[in-house]
């Protein structure tokens, strides 16, 4: 097993800085913005993208916690899928969501992410905002609009995504290759 | 995940299963909370409701859990069915797989029922209360409602109130409660108490207004009537007298503490209407957390086919 860097500090930073400015770009005048970081490791993500939005807005976006265990499609198919909190303290109907999650691969949790999220209400536009966009990995029609760094993956690839917030001493994002 | 494949009784649960079904409960009571409280999980399972015996609650908390769950879900009662021509048990429930169901929730008069059909049949078997046996689901939401309040609960002081002979309740909370450390005091009349019952590590008192001061949560009981051939105390009026709960009391203790009642209360007996009403009581968060602990129980023994 190899592990190579692939981003940390201080091309991390300049590459959130980076996705909010695309993200300010395309703000639709009379609509809010909300943030919803995908459990588990996508809403380290989304606070990082928040704190970076609010450098350059008058107010912090609200932020959120989407959580799609309930909501997957290999729910019996594989051993344990434990649910983790969700916690919305807003209303989405009419406004822009931004989903935000760490890794996007096959896009299966993008599309039960959408389902959990269309309970909550309709929201007016939903982007998707991902930091690492696996390629050519995708099992669904899914495409991000905001990419931190696009990386072209083989089946015995892994990013491995290690945020501060969960115990690590820097924030990393690796790619493992198992030979 | 949960070593069994099936709900029989707190008895044969751990400690750790416990907790994973009260973590996974907690994030179904969120789901409930939402503006759509359906999740498409269980959409590929059949769940039967077969209840043997009468229920009113526990059958609507698992038929909205199943349904919640995006399940399909079948319901039958021994009265008005082919149990009454003569059908045994094991027949009954086969006849109802033959028709491609995964999980039964069973409810049955008989002490052990649940546990006869997990050895004869394959499917996911969920007790739903067996005779004077074991309540585990019930057992399981008080669990989470005294979490809620009282937080972890090694070392807190619980005190089962009211006809514990009778009680799969008691049994099945007796047992979870042990689990996590708590302390646990039964209370009642003499008769209404089981010999040996020390033998699971509980004290047994007469005297329900020290039993209140002692305990950070009394979980009262119902008479159960319909269960007593004979008598068991002189009349009702008396044993509301000796063992009711009314507001009173609860206000003369130096503490706030926790009223619970599994229901259905029988007013003016076990429990006065002012006490069962009074804001020390959290009967009606019992039956909404009883949805979400269905909904975790069922979710997580739909993962062990």
């Amino acid at each position: 097993m190899t592990r190579k860097l692939i981003l940390s500090s201080p091309l991390l930073e300049i590459t959130i800085s980076r996705l909010c400015q695309e993200l300010i770009e395309n703000q639709i005048d009379g609509i809010e913005t909300v943030i919803l970081g995908l459990q588990p490791r996508g809403i380290y993500f989304a606070e990082k993208i928040a704190q970076e939005l609010s450098k350059h807005l008058p107010t912090t976006p609200l932020i959120g916690k989407l959580d799609a265990t309930f909501y997957r499609d290999d729910y019996r198919r594989r051993e344990q899928l434990a649910p983790n909190s969700t916690d919305i303290p807003f209303l989405i109907e009419n406004k822009r969501v931004i989903l935000c999650d760490d890794v996007l691969a096959t896009g299966r949790m993008v599309r039960s992410a959408l389902d959990a999220m269309n309970s909550f209400g309709r929201p007016a536009k939903v982007e998707l905002c991902v930091l690492i966009d696996r390629i050519y990995n995708r099992d669904l029609p899914i495409h991000p609009d905001y990419v931190g760094k696009s990386v072209n993956t083989m089946a015995t690839e892994k990013v491995l995504v290690e945020w501060k917030e969960q115990g690590f001493t820097s924030d990393k994002i690796w790619l493992i290759t198992n030979q | 995940m949960l070593k069994s494949p099936h709900l029989l009784g707190i008895k044969e649960l751990d400690e750790e299963s416990i907790h994973l079904i009260v973590k996974t409960a907690k994030e179904f009571k969120e789901v409930l909370n939402r503006p759509i409280k359906k999740v498409p999980s269980l959409r590929d399972v059949t769940i039967a409701n077969v209840f043997f015996e009468n229920s009113t609650r526990t059958r609507l908390s698992f038929e909205l859990a199943e349904k919640r769950l995006s399940a399909d879900t079948i319901n039958f009662s021994a009265s008005g069915s082919s149990v009454k021509k003569g059908e045994t048990l094991l027949d009954t429930v086969n006849n109802i797989l033959a028709m491609k169901v995964d999980m039964i929730v069973m409810r049955h008069a008989s002490p052990g029922a649940p546990h006869y059909l997990a050895k004869h049949i394959k499917a996911n078997i969920i007790n739903a209360g067996d005779g004077t046996h074991e309540h585990p689901t019930q057992a399981l939401l008080d669990t989470f409602s005294l979490q809620e309040k009282l937080g972890d609960l090694a070392g807190k002081n619980i005190a089962i109130i009211g006809d514990i002979l009778h009680s799969r309740v008691a049994l099945s909370n007796i047992y979870a409660l042990k689990k996590q450390g708590a302390n646990v005091r039964l209370c009642g009349p003499s008769t209404l108490i089981p010999k040996h019952i020390q033998s699971l590590g509980v004290e047994v008192s007469h005297d329900v207004a020290s039993t209140l001061k002692w305990c950070d949560a009394a979980n009262v009981l119902r008479i159960q009537l319909e269960r007593q051939q004979i008598k068991y105390f002189p009349s009702l009026r008396e044993y509301a007298l000796t063992f009711g709960i009314n507001r009173k009391m609860l206000e003369e203790l130096p503490k706030e503490i926790v009223l619970m009642h599994p229901g259905p209360i029988n007013r003016g007996v076990e429990l006065s209407s002012d006490a069962a009403d009074s804001p020390h009581s959290i009967i009606l968060d019992q039956v909404e957390n009883g949805v979400a602990v269905r909904m975790a129980v069922l979710y997580l023994l739909a993962q062990r086919q």
